[in-house]
C-alpha cells in the first residue's frame, strides 16, 4: 500500500463516523484553544518584559550595591567608624548597608569600569509650564534609575547623561496637561520643577524636555539626567551627614569591537565588585526574576491545558477502539489480501493523527482568534495604562509546535488500537459479526 | 491419483491443526495431504465443522499448519517471511467469501480496486484494471454506485471481480453462493466455471451444496479433519480412506 493511500484512506476512515469523530476533536480543540492561549500570553508578557527590559538597559551598566553579608559565625562586628552606614530605610534595590564615597572610589579603580554614578532618590513636588498658557502645577515622580538607561520614547531623545544642563524625560500623559499640543511640541520646552530642599524651604529649578516616554511597567515617573538629580540632590542632602548610597551605577567599558560591552566584560567587573565586598547586577539580571515569576504562572496555566489534552488522548483512544472493533471484517479482509501489519498499524495510527490534525489546528485558529479579540478588546480597556502591551502574542512557531505536540499525543493514544488492529487474525477477523 | 506431469500448483502434505488447549482442544485437521493441479476446479465438501474452511484456510496461507506443509509450485512456504507470504497472497491469490466483504460505505470501483491498493499500484492504473475487470464482468455501469445500493448478485459479481482484478491464478472461493438464491447462484456458478476455463484460474471451492460441488472437476471429501473422499466428476467413482 502506498504511502499516500494510507493517508488519504486514513484521512476518509476518520470521518467514516463523523459524529464522533467531531466529539473526539471537539475534545482536543478544547486542550488545544487552551495551550494555545496559554502559550500566547507567556510570550505576550514575555515579550512585552523583554522589551522592556531593552528600553530600560543599554547593557553596558552594573547595578552596584553593596554585597550581603551572610557571615554569622564571627560575632559582632567591630565599630569602624569609616566603614559603611546602615540605612534607616529599607531600600528594594539594595540591602540595609549604604555605600559610601570610597566604595564608589573602589568601583571607578576596577578594570573595565568607565565610571560610576551613585543613584539618588530625588524626590520632586511639582511641575509646570515655564512658557505655555496653563501655569497649573502637577506633581511628578521622578524614576531614581533612570540614569541607568533608556526610555521607551514616543517623541525626542535620551537623556545626556554627562550633559552640564539639566534635562528631562516626561511622561507621555504630561503633554496634554502641561499645554503642548503633542509630544514632538514640547521637546526643547523649558518647565519648572519645584522642590524642597533639607531645610524644608521651597526651591524650583528649570530644566529642559528632551523627551517623551510612554508609561512602563517598569520604569515610571520622569527621568532625569545626572546634572538635574545633583542638584537637587545636594539641595535635598542633610547638611553634616556623610554620603551614603543604596546603589551605584557602574558604567562599563567594552572590549568588544565598537566598543561593545561584552559578556565576559560584565562577568569580569563582577567579580571584581564581589573581591571588594559589593554586588554587581545587570538589568537584565534583575529582571530574570520577573521572567521566572511569568514562567511559573504560565506553566501552572499550561498544566491545565495538558490535563485537558490527557483527557482527551482517551476520548481518541476510545474512538479509534470501536472503530478497530467496527472494521474487524474489513481489516481481516485486507490482511486477507496481503495488507501487512506494519501498514496496517500505520492506517490506524495516521487516523489518530488525523484527529489529532483536526483538533489542534481548528483549536489553535479559534484560539487565534478568540484570542486576538481579547487581547485586542485588552489593549483598549483595562491595559491601557500599559502601552505596547500585546497581551497574547501568536507566534507562528509555537502555534505550529502546539499542534505537533497534540498530533504526538494523538499518535501515541492511537498506538494501542492500531497495534489491536495490526494484531487480528485475518480468519478470526474474517469470522467476526 | 495420477500424477500430472507439471509440479501441482498447490500441495498439502500431513496437515495438521487444532484449536483451543487441554480439555478444550479441537483437532480441526489431522493430517490431510492433496494435490492441486494448475487449472482445475477442486471442490471440498464436507459438513460444517469438518475442517473444509480450516483446510482452506491452510491452503490460502491465511494461517499455517501445526505440522505438514503447504507447497506452491513445489517450493515449501512454511519457511517464507511473513512479507513474502502477504506477497504471495496479493499477487497470486483472490478471495470470494459468503458474506462479500464490501465496504458498504465505498463505491464498487473502490471495493474492487482494493487489492490493488494493497498491492500498491498508482491510483490511474488502479483505475484503469478495475474497470476493465467490472467490464468483463458486465458491472460497467455500477462502477460509481455504492455497494450497499446493490443487490445480492450484484454483490458477489462484485467480490468475484475484486478476486479478479489483481490476475490471480488461484481463486478460493468460500461458499460463494450461500448467501444467493437459486437463479443467481446459477449466475454466480457459471461466470466463475467460466473464468476458471476462458483464463486458466485454478478455483478451489469450499461448500456443502452437492450440485455446486459436482459442477467442479474433482471434489475432496472431508469429515473430522480427514479426507473420507475423492473422486472425478466426470467418473464420480468415490474411493475411500484416502486418510488414516
Amino acid at each position: 500500500m502506498r504511502a499516500t493511500d494510507v493517508i488519504t484512506s486514513a484521512t476518509r476512515n476518520a470521518f467514516r463516523s463523523k459524529l464522533r469523530t467531531t466529539l473526539t476533536v471537539l475534545s482536543l480543540f478544547v486542550g488545544a484553544f487552551t495551550l494555545t492561549l496559554t502559550t500566547a500570553l507567556g510570550a505576550g508578557v514575555s515579550d512585552y518584559v523583554t522589551k522592556q527590559v531593552a528600553s530600560l538597559s543599554t547593557g553596558d551598566v552594573l547595578l552596584v550595591t553593596p554585597a550581603t553579608t551572610t557571615d554569622t559565625t564571627e560575632g559582632p562586628t567591630e565599630y569602624d567608624p569609616d566603614g559603611r552606614q546602615q540605612s534607616s530605610q529599607a531600600n528594594p534595590l539594595g540591602g540595609g548597608t549604604l555605600m559610601n564615597d570610597d566604595d564608589l572610589d573602589s568601583i571607578a579603580a576596577i578594570d573595565g569600569v568607565d565610571r560610576v554614578e551613585p543613584i539618588r532618590s530625588i524626590s520632586v513636588d511639582w511641575v509646570a509650564s515655564s512658557d505655555t498658557s496653563i501655569d497649573t502645577r502637577y506633581e511628578l515622580s521622578v524614576n531614581p534609575t533612570s540614569s541607568i538607561g533608556r526610555s521607551d520614547l514616543v517623541a525626542g531623545a535620551q537623556l545626556d547623561q554627562e550633559a552640564e544642563d539639566a534635562q528631562v524625560i516626561l511622561p507621555e500623559d504630561y503633554v496634554d496637561a502641561l499645554g503642548y499640543e503633542d509630544a514632538g511640541d514640547a521637546i526643547g520646552r523649558t518647565i519648572e520643577l519645584g522642590y524642597s530642599g533639607a531645610d524644608r524651604s521651597e526651591r524650583t529649578t528649570e530644566a529642559t524636555v528632551v523627551g517623551v516616554a510612554r508609561t512602563s511597567l517598569l520604569a515610571s515617573g520622569a527621568g532625569a539626567n545626572q546634572a538635574l538629580t545633583t542638584e537637587i540632590a545636594d539641595a535635598q542632602a542633610v547638611p553634616g551627614q556623610p554620603d551614603a548610597y543604596a546603589v551605584a551605577v557602574a558604567y562599563l567599558t567594552g572590549s568588544g569591537g565598537d566598543g561593545t560591552v561584552t559578556d565576559d566584560d560584565v562577568a569580569g567587573v563582577k567579580v571584581a565588585l564581589a573581591d571588594a565586598d559589593l554586588a554587581g547586577q545587570t538589568v537584565e539580571d534583575q529582571l530574570g526574576v520577573v521572567q521566572t515569576i511569568i514562567n511559573g504562572i504560565i506553566g501552572v496555566l499550561s498544566a491545565f491545558a495538558i490535563v485537558a489534552l490527557i483527557a482527551a488522548s482517551f476520548g481518541i483512544i476510545n474512538t479509534l477502539l470501536m472503530s478497530v472493533q467496527e472494521r474487524t471484517r474489513e481489516i481481516g479482509l485486507m490482511k486477507a489480501m496481503g495488507m501487512s501489519n506494519g501498514r496496517v498499524f500505520g492506517l490506524f495510527s495516521l487516523e489518530a493523527v488525523v484527529i489529532g490534525f483536526l483538533g489542534s489546528a481548528l483549536g489553535a485558529l479559534a484560539a487565534i482568534g478568540v484570542g486576538s479579540a481579547i487581547s485586542s478588546v485588552a489593549a483598549a480597556g483595562p491595559l491601557a495604562a500599559l502601552p505596547g502591551l500585546t497581551l497574547l502574542l501568536f507566534d507562528p512557531l509555537s502555534v505550529a509546535l502546539v499542534i505537533a505536540a497534540i498530533m504526538l499525543i494523538a499518535f501515541l493514544s492511537g498506538v494501542l488500537p492500531a497495534r489491536r488492529a495490526a494484531r487480528q487474525h485475518p480468519i478470526e477477523s474474517l469470522r467476526y459479526e | 491419483m495420477t500424477n500430472p506431469p507439471a509440479p501441482p500448483v498447490l500441495r498439502a502434505v500431513d496437515l495438521t491443526r487444532s484449536y483451543g488447549k487441554g480439555q478444550a482442544r479441537f483437532d480441526a485437521l489431522r493430517g490431510v495431504s492433496l494435490e492441486i493441479r494448475r487449472g482445475e476446479s477442486l471442490a471440498i465438501v464436507g459438513k460444517s465443522g469438518s475442517g473444509k474452511s480450516t483446510l482452506m484456510h491452510l491452503l490460502a496461507l491465511l494461517d499455517r499448519p501445526d505440522s505438514g506443509r503447504v507447497e506452491i509450485d513445489g517450493q515449501d512456504v512454511g519457511a517464507a517471511s511473513a512479507p513474502a507470504v502477504n506477497r504471495l497472497r496479493n499477487e497470486r491469490f483472490g478471495f470470494v467469501f459468503q458474506q462479500f466483504f464490501l465496504t458498504a460505505g465505498q463505491t464498487v470501483l473502490e471495493n474492487v480496486s482494493l487489492p490493488l491498493v494493497v498491492a500498491g499500484v498508482a491510483p490511474r492504473e488502479r483505475r484503469r484494471r478495475a474497470l476493465a475487470t467490472l467490464d468483463a464482468l458486465g458491472l460497467a455501469d455500477k462502477a460509481g454506485n455504492k455497494a450497499n445500493d446493490l443487490s445480492g448478485g450484484q454483490k458477489q459479481r462484485v467480490v468475484i471481480a475484486r478476486a479478479l482484478v489483481n490476475e490471480p491464478d488461484l481463486i478460493f472461493a468460500d461458499e460463494p453462493t450461500g448467501n444467493l438464491d437459486t437463479a443467481t447462484g446459477h449466475q454466480v456458478e457459471d461466470l466463475l466455471f467460466g473464468l476458471q476455463r476462458e483464463r486458466g484460474i485454478t478455483l478451489v471451492v469450499v461448500t456443502h451444496d452437492e450440485e455446486l460441488a459436482a459442477r467442479c472437476d474433482r471434489r475432496i471429501t472431508i469429515a473430522d479433519g480427514l479426507i473420507v473422499g475423492e473422486s472425478d466428476a466426470a467418473a464420480s467413482v468415490i474411493s475411500e480412506g484416502a486418510g488414516r
